[in-house]
């Protein structure tokens, strides 16, 4: 559940097919997002989940974003 | 009730054109990476001209075009973060300059609010009864106060003044506005510290003169803030977003506008930009660019536009202004 709403917020923001987008896909590298598409990326998910993510450098991969969530959620 | 009406607009860039690609030649950058990230293609820089030169050239074009005595300016405010001196303020270099020997003077400490906060104060005079024409003021010369072996702000920042006359009128004129600040947020973009540094005391302190910004917290700050900022001026106003003929943003970086306009849902094209030529000049952006789409024709009388500046301090300020 998680994973599918951050996957639809890169996918919006980028641009790109949902379905590219897995959990080992890293956000900068394999997407080419720069550093201000990742800032906000990061501010969306940070809106749709109601957290704060300190550091959006330390956010490489989508895996690392759904576990950020995940350990300031329930969910 | 006595309203302040824009009575001129002007503005003032240094000759000498600095491009990403003479950048590239001194930091370890590129065209392609500056401007896909920023949207600044070149800036301005001062080849010797100091904020006050650059605001009493503007200053001067004002009042000239208007056609207005300098004995008949009241006020004269400069919002600026970079004046030539602590004292005198760039305002009273204005005044002498110009001969407005009836003004008093006084200069705003806003950053990129500035020039918006300047404008808020001189309508408060006029509204008031107590000033009839003023000089209001946005100018900077950042290049004395960015770090250029930094690249990732030396290929922001820029020089340039612009400005308004505003005079008492009875309709139109500066409308509605929203101003705001979060001090607890400051850190997020520092420049200029003083060190304390007398025989008694010496104090240890990194922070020097420099630009420090934190992009991320200044990124997030202007497109989660500025959007809200909007809306409620249109709404206190009773104004739609589509009477608006243009947004005219302070100029820090295409995109933090694009997602501004895209939060709104407004068309980007009515949010003008010229950060392509002119950089991030903070207090001087707003006017600069009114300055351009003046001189381009795009201002009719009766036009509403919104101003909205937004950074250090944190601050932010919008208007609503009917031309």
């Amino acid at each position: 559940m998680v994973f599918e709403r951050i996957r639809d917020i890169i996918a919006a923001n980028l641009s790109i097919d949902p379905n590219t987008i897995t959990l080992k896909t890293r956000i900068n590298e394999d997407l080419k997002a720069d550093s201000l598409e990742l800032f906000k990326i990061v501010n969306e998910i940070e809106d749709e989940f109601g957290i704060k993510i300190e550091y959006a450098e330390t956010v490489e991969t989508v895996e690392d974003a759904v576990q950020y969530v995940k350990d300031q959620t329930t969910e | 009730m006595i309203r302040a009406k824009i009575a001129g607009i002007e503005k003032a860039l240094p000759p000498l054109v600095v491009t990403n690609d003479r950048l590239a030649s001194i930091v370890e950058t590129s065209d392609e990476w500056i401007s896909s990230r920023t949207g600044i293609k070149q800036r301005h820089i001062s080849s010797g001209q100091n904020t006050s030169d650059l605001c009493i050239e503007t200053a001067d074009k004002l009042i000239k075009k208007a056609g207005w005595d300098p004995l008949s300016v009241d006020l004269i405010i400069v919002g600026t973060l970079t004046p030539d001196y602590a004292t005198p303020n760039v305002a009273c270099m204005v005044q002498a300059a110009l001969g407005c020997a009836n003004a008093f003077c006084f200069d705003i400490s806003a950053a990129c609010s500035g020039f918006v906060y300047s404008l808020s104060a001189a309508e408060k005079f006029i509204r008031a009864g107590n000033v009839k024409r003023a000089i209001v003021l946005g100018g900077e010369t950042l290049s004395k106060i960015t770090d250029w072996n930094d690249r990732s702000t030396c290929v922001l920042f820029a020089d340039g003044a612009g400005g308004v006359l505003l005079e008492a009128s009875e309709s139109g004129g500066i409308i509605c506005e929203d101003l705001h600040a979060d001090g607890s947020k400051g850190a997020s973009l520092l420049a200029g510290y003083h060190k304390i540094d007398n025989p008694f005391f010496k104090e240890e302190e990194k922070r020097g003169k420099y630009i420090e910004m934190n992009g991320r917290d200044i990124f997030s700050f202007a497109t989660r803030i500025v959007p809200g900022s909007i809306k409620k001026v249109l709404d206190d106003a009773g104004v739609g977003s589509d009477e608006i003929k243009y947004f005219v943003l302070h100029q820090a970086n295409t995109r933090i506008n694009d997602i501004i306009a895209k939060k709104l849902k407004i068309s980007p094209e009515k949010f003008f930009s010229n950060i392509h030529s002119t950089g991030n000049t903070s207090g001087g952006s707003i006017p600069i660019l009114l300055a351009e789409m003046d001189e381009k024709g795009l201002f009719s009388k009766g036009d509403k536009l919104i101003l909205a500046g937004f950074g250090g301090g944190l601050t932010w300020a919008t208007m609503l202004i009917e031309l």
